[in-house]
């Protein structure tokens, strides 16, 4: 097989730093080729140089393309080549219809009249080969996701892709629509589209992926074939050590019971009779990492929600105990002084401040605790910040520093800095290493693990598996608004977590 | 992005932060410059007159005084479309307490704020626990409450004003010191306290700008540099002086900047230094995220509405006793002025940004230019050109320095 593309010795230089520094990277004809590399490795900035966005004499170095020397001056002459990005945060437009999505800026027309009848034929064809049998007028919001990334296949597909780029594409996804998207690689492989990957779950990529390239630092690190791929190589090369435990050791100190849920009911809040949450009770102990696994959609995000304040749902019903007292926890500042915090799974949207400084944000749950009768002591504010930033390792020039310029990893310290200051009993973690490098992670486990050493109770609610089994003294598992299942540390696995799971949908069928 | 990249863009922000002050406060400079020199070489006319420095305030007061509560809504992600309406029909009120009632001022200045309250809780409930857009309720508003100040003026002017009631808008504050000072100087007319109120003023503001120059410094903030800080402040300092001195040959301070000084303090106060005014920022900044921190957001934004009611009406009470009648017409158009003075103090109008002083100096340039230009005999409809032109090179320049 022949190179589709080679990119010789890429270097591109933002004011300050070296982006990308003479990075190669060659694409064999119709193979799956996957780009890892932590948060700010270059992934994205190779990425948007091949597709035009940063165009050609932005950067130094050469792309070959199927036998011709690319000079791409946007992202329009990138798709003409037949190179498409599909990028991590969606672009349809969601009030519009699927046909419509599905050939925005490239509509089936004559002249600038929209020929309605083949455009519905083509949204057809397309659809059914992502597999998708919605009507072609069906609006975009109406589909979850995972869809709604299908969709974004197809549009590629429409414009005759013969390099496909997806950043990211399962981040947002549960896992059947992962597994569903990366059929659909392996299945446009065989149709000899040629795919360029990037992700973070190096189950995923050793799964779909022919070779692998490695991206550190804003250079190449290695390439890898298929049969050379190993977890332990990939996360090696991609941090630059090794990481003989991606989990931080920690010896359980569990206390008492410090938290216990008896019967929790939460009802849908817009869909009336829907019961999200079906009578759930669980316990958390002082020193102890308790994880809530379950598919995603099984209400784990809407338990905690309603559970901080009742934040999610209607006619909530049940009792929240601390120390084995009854709390009121009807709004999220009387569940703040109960002592319970939760973080967010979407720290952008509902954990932080975006353009406020690391200060305001840290002290944003606990003003009170920077204040005197409502007026703020600005210096005793600063050094709070001061001490998470050094106590959390935030890595930042100053925590002047706005929220929006940190990485993923950091921005979490700075919502955790934000709970800790309220001197929470038990924490609630939505999905805490959703969307963050490698590295960041294994610095989160280890927050996590300070936390429960100071005798806090930890709540982890996860999608990743591997994760929940490595960092949790307990695993409660969810399905379908039902608590369905306990294992402790020994007995989890993740097929017993999915016998739990299985089980119980059996059940209800 | 790595960290190297987010240092450069870091210090670029603080920078960005002091060059937009700097750059309000250098355009209002030069705005009263021009001004001084082209209505002196044309007609002839000093500019810096006592008298005109005085009408100045006069005028300009209630726009200043309306943005100070229309800061707070716009902060908090709203915008209020009625004030000017407001400021109208609360001003009819206080005519109609006082003319047609005959009741004392201290029982209608109050009754007329709370008037002013309740207009902007009726409003605020909407929008914060109905969520109806703000845009959508207060425009209700403003149809409503200029066809209520028809309807209570019956179409009149009301008027005219005891002079208790109009000293709020056309009184001086009276000279302690007598007149040993004029002697002393060999002036004919001299108001030593509004000497001694502006030079106090100067070397507070001085003082608790090397207080905060100080603190930055303590936590390894960049400073601005020394040179700029001397400058502005002696630039300002310098301004309060002369218009301390100007003002001080002619009446002394009118009453109307009083007030005005103390909503200011007391408003810059509130949005930098309490809970409640980072709260409302926050608000502004990203609603979902500060009501999971535990804030009442809804509560919130009702209060800002509650406060931009009672701002109105106060401001609706001085122009009413700036033209010692309640017209039905008062106000008209004020929104705009106002909204436009709080865009043209650097806030945005997502919600979650936006300083006090920025206001006070945005309304200031919409204000100087409006006399200069009138004093000139520009017509109305250049006047208008104008204005436009410069509220959207403000914003234009906020969004230049916030993409490069």
């Amino acid at each position: 097989m022949a190179a589709l593309l080679e990119m010789r010795g890429i270097s591109k230089i933002f004011p300050g730093v070296r982006a990308l520094d003479r990075v190669n990277l060659t694409v064999e004809q119709g193979e799956i080729h996957a780009i890892c590399g932590e948060n700010g490795a270059g992934k994205s900035t190779l990425m948007k140089v091949l597709s035009g966005v940063y165009p050609h004499g932005s950067y130094d170095g050469e792309i070959h393309y199927d036998g011709e020397v690319l000079a791409l001056r946007g992202i329009r002459d990138s798709e003409a080549k037949g190179i498409i990005i599909i990028h991590q945060e969606l672009a349809l437009v969601p009030l519009l219809s699927i046909a419509e999505n599905l050939f925005l800026g490239n509509e089936v027309a004559r002249g600038q009249v929209i020929n309605w009848p083949r455009t519905y034929q083509r949204t057809e064809e397309l659809l059914a080969k992502v597999g998708l049998k919605e009507p072609p007028t069906t609006k975009v919001e109406k589909l979850g996701v995972g869809k709604q990334q299908l969709i974004e296949i197809a549009k590629a597909l429409a414009k005759d892709v013969r390099l496909l780029i997806l950043d990211e594409p399962t981040a947002a996804l549960q896992e059947n629509d992962s597994q569903k998207l990366l059929d659909l690689m392996l299945e446009l492989k065989t149709q000899g589209v040629t795919q360029i990957i990037i992700s973070h779950k190096l189950n995923e990529i050793s799964r779909v992926a022919d070779r692998i390239t490695v991206i550190r630092d804003g250079a190449t690190v290695s390439t890898m074939d298929r049969h050379e791929i190993t977890e332990d190589r990939i996360i090696r090369d991609m941090v630059g050590r090794d990481m003989a435990h991606r989990y931080p050791e920690r010896t359980p100190k569990i206390g008492d019971v410090l938290m216990e849920v008896k019967g929790w009911n939460v009802w849908h809040p817009e869909q009336a009779g829907r019961q999200v949450i079906k009578s759930a009770s669980l316990t958390v102990r002082k020193g102890e990492i308790v994880g809530i696994a379950g598919l995603m959609g099984t209400g784990r995000t809407e338990l905690a929600m309603s559970l901080f304040g009742r934040s999610y749902g209607r006619n909530i019903s049940g009792e929240i105990l601390m120390g084995g007292k009854p709390v009121d926890t009807s709004t999220v500042a009387k569940a703040i002084d109960a002592g319970l915090s939760y973080v967010t799974e979407d720290r952008k949207a509902l954990g932080l401040v975006l353009e406020e400084p690391i200060t305001r944000n840290i002290t944003l749950a606990n003003l009170a605790g920077v204040a005197v009768r409502g007026v703020l002591d600005k210096r005793r504010e600063t050094q709070v910040a001061e001490g998470y930033r050094k106590q959390m390792s935030i890595r930042t020039p100053g925590v002047f520093q706005k929220a929006v310029n940190l990485s993923g990893g950091n921005q979490q310290k700075v919502v955790l800095s934000k709970w800790l200051f309220t001197d929470p009993e038990v924490l609630i973690l939505d999905e805490p290493t959703r969307g963050i490098d490698v590295g960041a992670k294994f610095e989160i486990y280890g927050i996590m693990n300070q936390l429960a050493e100071m005798g806090k109770g930890v709540v982890m609610i996860s999608s990743e598996m591997p994760e929940l089994l490595g960092m949790c003294d307990r695993v409660y598992v969810m399905n379908e608004g039902r608590i369905v299942g306990e294992l402790t540390r020994d007995q989890a696995s993740q097929e017993a977590i999915m016998a739990l799971i299985l089980k119980d949908s059996g059940k209800a069928a | 992005m790595s960290d190297s990249v987010n240092e450069g863009s870091g210090i670029k922000a603080r920078l960005g932060g002091h060059l937009r002050e700097n750059g309000m406060l250098l355009a209002l400079v030069a705005i009263v410059f021009f001004f001084t020199v082209v209505v002196r070489a044309s007609i002839d006319v000093d500019f810096l007159s006592a008298q005109n420095i005085t009408n100045l305030f006069l005028q300009n007061s209630y726009v200043i005084i309306m943005a100070l509560g229309m800061l707070l809504v716009i902060v908090a992600g709203h915008i209020d479309l009625s004030v000017g309406s407001v400021a109208a029909f609360t001003g009819a009120v206080a005519a109609a307490l006082t003319v047609q009632q005959g009741l004392p001022v201290w029982i209608v200045i109050p009754a007329t704020l709370v008037v002013g309250g309740l207009i902007g809780a009726a409003q605020g409930y909407w929008v914060a626990y109905w969520r109806i857009p703000s845009f959508i309720v207060t425009l209700a508003g403003m149809l409503i409450f200029r066809g209520l100040t028809l309807w209570l003026l019956g179409g009149q002017n009301i008027g005219p004003f005891p002079k208790s009631f109009q000293g709020m808008s056309t009184g001086f504050i009276p000279d302690l010191f007598g007149d040993w000072d004029q002697a002393l100087l060999g002036l004919e007319r001299l108001n030593g306290t509004a000497i001694l109120v502006v030079v106090i003023a100067a070397a507070v503001l001085i003082w608790l700008g090397l207080r905060a120059r100080a603190r930055d410094i303590e936590f390894g903030i960049t400073p601005e540099p020394t040179g700029l800080f001397w400058a502005r402040n002696i630039v300002v300092s310098a301004a309060l002086v002369f218009v301390g001195w100007k003002l001080a040959q002619f009446r002394g301070l009118p009453n109307v900047l009083v007030i005005l000084v103390i909503l200011t303090v007391l408003y810059a106060f509130f949005t930098e230094n309490t809970t409640a005014g980072r709260r409302i920022y926050a608000t502004g900044g990203n609603e979902k995220a500060a009501k999971l921190s535990g804030i009442r957001t809804n509560r919130l934004v009702f209060w800002c509405f509650v406060n931009m009611g009672v701002l109105a009406a106060l401001a609706g009470m001085i122009i009413t006793a700036r033209l010692n009648s309640a017209t039905p017409k008062a106000g008209t158009g004020f929104e705009l002025d106002v909204i436009a003075a709080v865009f043209i103090g650097g806030a945005s109008m997502a919600g979650g940004s936006g300083k006090i002083v920025g206001v006070v100096i945005g309304a200031l340039i919409m204000g100087v230019m409006n006399n200069g230009m009138s004093i000139m005999g520009i017509g109305i409809d250049y006047q208008q050109v104008i204005k436009g032109l410069v509220l959207l090179a403000a914003v234009i320049f906020d969004v230049y320095n916030k993409n490069k």
